[in-house]
């Protein structure tokens, strides 16, 4: 029997092709939020405990600007995962989560994932192959927007 | 090569703080259809290739174009009244058939907008024909953002999403690249057809973000630009590869084309 969790981790394309044994012990890990517009669902340079998977609403990612006030860096939306400055010291955000409209999530808390990572290696590297191209995406994302290509005709 | 036919510019509508909407009207002539384009003389300054983004038929044409140059400068400020040369139509069409029966994502960036109206418009028009239709537009900021009143009235027939690279204060919509509305776009990837126009560089990172997905190249659609002066395949200034892209193209299906983005120009 799975719990209502479980279904709703495996219902998310970012973790197909985790079998039903892994999914449930990352659900161990896992709790239900929910977040109303205008929340903060983390600030900048608090800790990393937790990081999120979107299902619905969308989430901005922001820097306070001293003389220019908070800057919308960049927005995620469902089906993706919110956060991963919990993988790797010093655990602390390096940008603020706000939402931007009502968010559903699956909350995971980080030291528990960090530690199945390190004590169950086929846990862990799943984990990584599906966080890394996700990093990956936003740098490339990123790095072309640096390129400003909407400067040519 | 032909002469230009003059038309005159009925309507000006300023769209962004470097491009505008012109409505032109000459003699009726032979049709242009989407994906198409016409050289457009400002008369003494010179000729440029600008996409037809609405009209075609019955000697009515409508361009939108950025100042860029001298002479979208003088087309940028050319008033109702004035008259414009035209040639064309020139080159191959967005394939807006392929699509029927298809799921449908049109992923435009910045004034790449423009050559895409028309198959938005063609794809609505005809809304029972297709699947899911995505509408995915990228700018630099809000205010770079074309057809604003055409948005809001697309959004009641299809998924309409916009994000730009650079928020305003009051933006509440998307903030990044265009990419990264790739997988939130509703469409079934065995079953879609892509229409892709914008700065090259995006469409082919927005072309491998679908293929991803699972999209074949062959149901990617792109329009592609290089330096066109004749329009009629003559002077090589638009050759890419083996291909002249104002009489093999501009639009070309992505399988065609995808190994000769990334050839160095000379």
């Amino acid at each position: 029997m799975l719990s209502d969790l479980t279904i709703r981790v495996l219902a998310q394309p970012f973790f197909a092709g985790l079998t039903i044994g892994l999914v449930r012990e990352l659900c161990e890990c896992a709790t239900a939020e929910t977040f109303p517009a205008g929340a903060t669902i983390f600030a900048e340079g608090g800790p990393a405990d937790a990081f999120w998977l979107l299902e619905h609403g969308k989430v901005a990612l922001g820097l306070h600007v001293p003389g220019r006030g908070d800057q919308v860096i960049e927005t995620i939306g469902p089906g993706t995962v919110l956060g991963w400055s919990w993988l790797h010291p010093p655990y602390r955000w390096h940008f603020g989560a706000n939402a931007i409209e009502p968010v559903t999530a699956v909350r995971f808390d980080a030291a528990a994932v960090r530690l199945r990572c390190e004590t169950d290696p086929e846990f862990g590297y799943a984990m990584l192959s599906r966080l890394t191209p996700i990093i990956t995406e936003r740098l490339q994302a990123t790095r072309l927007r640096l390129l400003d290509l909407w400067g040519r005709p | 090569m032909t002469a230009p036919v003059p038309y005159r510019v009925v309507d000006r509508r300023v769209e962004t703080a470097d491009t505008v909407t012109l409505e032109l009207v000459g003699e009726d002539g032979p049709a242009f259809a989407p994906g198409q384009f016409a050289m457009l003389t400002a008369y003494g300054i010179g000729e440029v290739p600008i996409s037809l983004s609405g009209g075609g038929r019955g000697g009515r044409l409508i361009h939108t174009l950025r100042n860029v140059g001298a002479v979208t400068a003088a087309l940028h400020g050319a008033a109702p009244g004035q008259m414009i040369g035209v040639r064309g139509p020139f080159g191959t069409t967005w394939d807006v058939d392929a699509a029927r029966g298809h799921d449908v994502v049109i992923v435009a960036g910045g004034i790449g907008l423009a050559p895409l109206r028309p198959v938005v418009e063609a794809v609505l028009a005809r809304r029972d024909e297709f699947g899911r239709v995505s509408v995915l537009v990228g700018a630099r900021t809000p205010g770079d953002l074309l057809y604003p009143a055409d948005l809001r009235r697309w959004r009641q027939r299809a998924d309409v999403r916009t994000i730009v690279d650079r928020p305003a204060d009051g933006w509440t919509g998307e903030v990044g690249l265009v990419t990264t509305l790739i997988p939130r776009a509703e469409a079934d990837p065995d079953n879609t057809v892509a229409y892709l126009c914008g700065p090259e560089v995006m469409m082919r990172f927005v072309a491998e973000a679908l293929i991803r997905r699972g999209l074949a190249g062959h149901d990617i659609h792109v329009s592609l630009e290089r330096d066109m002066r004749c329009g009629a395949g003559w002077c090589g200034h638009c050759q890419l590869g083996p291909l002249l892209l104002c009489r093999d193209g501009p639009v070309f299906r992505y399988d065609r084309v995808e190994p000769l983005l990334r050839v160095r120009e000379l």
